[in-house]
């Protein structure tokens, strides 16, 4: 069985995600640090099992954002999204 | 009647369970009454959670199969053999006892009859879950919203038995604006009048519309099914935008 | 204000317990082998594959596949532990000594390195005190159980340092980093711990 036969997508980060934002961010749409491809954070590919979150580019597999929950912590790294639009009702 | 999602903190609550009825021989659904439920969107989930008396934690994700019309929410969850939630759900878990769920989760994979159609879903395995929760909201809108919106339904399964709503689903499509269509990969009866393979492009050409028709297509189940069947599509001429996909893991 | 958790009635963790001393605190023992990745599997290919051991300097040894097979192989069986609680007992494997790579690596002009930071196709990382990788405690390997390292597992090679938790033993990996001071890895800089002692059940920085 090949990891890819595993990995999930943002659909499965979206509780872990709805922690670190009031929102759901699913359909926030993230532009990609590593080449620059657009797309909701709903098609980002997931790796990272019980470990954390690791959500990837489709286009590029750049760690797009990465979550990791320790002891008194949640640790995010967002250094893959150089640009995120959350939909708002408000 | 379709809620707006309710920004703030998601909290676990105590649901309570009122009904579980088997599906399949795998498949249990089980009817919660979840306390101040702000209502879903057919398509996202709930976390639920299992805690023991020493601490033990386990957590996992259920599309939601009930539709946003119900008071109360449905959970259909399929057993996995030596997992750790599953078969506590569908072999101990009854009537009457608690459950901690949160939710509803998700705003991606989701569909109201708002949005349009023609809607094209398909399905393999447990990922027809989520899109049933898609169909029966389709059903519960007004007549003059339903026959805007004709929805086709391909559900891939390995054997006849392992085909969960098949009778609702049969009845379903007896709807104007309803289309179904089955596919067994593994094992069919002889008088089988479905598809008797894996999905490929000559089935996704024949069951979905025509690019041109613009249809939003939902595609659900083991992540390789997902993967190629999203592939498919785009390679016939649909725009990706309007494929959304959501993976459930390796085939169990 | 703290969740309070609801028990739910008659769930209970169906992990048992292992024979006692074999299995460090909050581990439980399973027969599979479960594949756990941070990133799509790579692909390289064998002829263009290679290992190096780098120092801060700039100098580098490396070998390539062919060069690697030829050196002097063990095949050490071991128990493994993953930071996410599983425990395999009795793994066998065949690989490189990292002694002998470094031994190669001195004799090439390589110095330093208190720290290693092994690095992998892909882009992953995990840092390490050398003296976990030294004294016969870990393996360039590329045979899992009689076979060649399937991908999914790593393959062609990976770092094996079984004392330590498994996500130490970098799959895909493609070299040494030699580093006068220790610097965080992809889990690392998450919040894992840089060392991963799984008998002090060192899990997270600070642990």
């Amino acid at each position: 069985m090949q990891t890819e036969e595993m990995r999930l997508d943002g659909n499965a980060a979206a509780g872990a995600l709805r922690e670190l934002f009031a929102t759901d961010v699913t359909a926030a749409i993230a532009t990609c640090m590593g080449c620059g491809t657009v797309g909701p954070v709903g098609t980002l590919l997931e790796y990272g099992h019980a470990m954390g979150v690791i959500l990837r580019c489709p286009s590029c597999d750049t760690a797009v954002l990465r979550i990791v929950r320790t002891p008194g912590w949640l640790r995010v790294d967002a250094s893959g999204i150089s640009r995120l639009m959350i939909p708002d009702s408000a | 009647m379709a809620r707006a999602a309710v920004p703030g903190r998601l909290n676990w609550r105590v649901a309570t369970v009122i009904e579980a009825r088997n599906e399949t021989r795998r498949a249990r659904t089980l009817v919660l009454d979840v306390p101040e439920w702000p209502g879903h969107r057919a398509g996202q989930h709930v976390d639920v959670r299992l805690v023991s008396e020493d601490g033990y934690q386990a957590q996992r994700s259920y599309s939601i199969a009930s539709p946003p019309e119900d008071a109360s929410i449905a959970l259909t969850v399929e057993r996995i053999d030596n997992a750790e939630v599953s078969p506590y759900l569908c072999d101990v878990l009854r009537v009457g006892d608690g459950l901690e769920v949160r939710g509803p989760i998700g705003g991606y994979f989701v569909w109201d009859v708002a949005q349009g159609g023609p809607l094209l879903l398909i399905a393999g395995g447990s990922g027809i879950v989520p899109l049933m929760a898609m169909l029966r909201h389709h059903a519960r809108s007004n007549e003059q919203a339903r026959a805007q919106v004709p929805v086709r339904l391909l559900y891939s399964a390995r054997g006849v038995d392992d085909l969960i709503y098949r009778k609702e689903l049969e009845e379903l499509a007896q709807l104007p604006a309803v289309e179904v269509a089955f596919t067994l990969t593994r094992d069919a009866p002889a008088e089988w009048h479905g598809y008797r393979r894996r999905i490929d492009r000559a089935m996704v050409e024949e069951v979905s519309w025509p690019a041109a028709h613009m249809p939003r297509a939902f595609v659900c189940g083991p992540t390789p099914l997902v993967e190629s069947v999203a592939t498919l599509l785009v390679e016939l001429g649909h725009d990706p935008s309007r494929v959304r996909t959501e993976r459930f893991g390796p085939t169990s | 204000m703290p969740d309070i958790p609801f028990i739910a009635r008659g769930f209970h963790s169906h992990r048992t317990a292992a024979p006692a001393g074999r299995l460090p605190p909050g581990q439980y023992e399973t027969r599979d082998f479960p594949v756990l990745s941070a990133g799509p599997t790579p692909r390289t290919s064998l002829a263009t594959w290679d290992f190096s051991i780098r120092d801060a300097a700039g100098h580098s040894v490396k070998w390539s596949w062919d060069e690697l097979l030829q050196l002097p192989h063990d095949t050490p069986t071991v128990d493994i532990h993953c930071v996410t609680k599983w425990s395999k007992f009795d793994t066998k494997w065949e690989g490189v000594s990292v002694d002998t790579l470094l031994d190669g690596a001195r004799a090439g002009g390589v110095t330093g390195g208190e720290f290693v930071l092994a690095f992998s196709d892909g882009g992953y990382t995990t840092n390490l005190p050398i003296a976990d990788v030294t004294g016969g405690k870990a393996w360039v390997a590329f045979g899992y159980d009689g076979a060649p390292l399937p991908p999914e597992h790593g393959g062609p090679a990976r770092l094996l340092v079984p004392h330590l938790y498994f996500w130490k033993s970098a799959k895909w990996v493609r070299g040494l980093q030699l580093m006068a001071r220790d610097q965080p890895g992809f889990w690392e800089q998450l919040g894992y711990h840089d060392r991963g002692d799984p008998w002090r059940e060192q899990r997270y920085q600070g642990d």
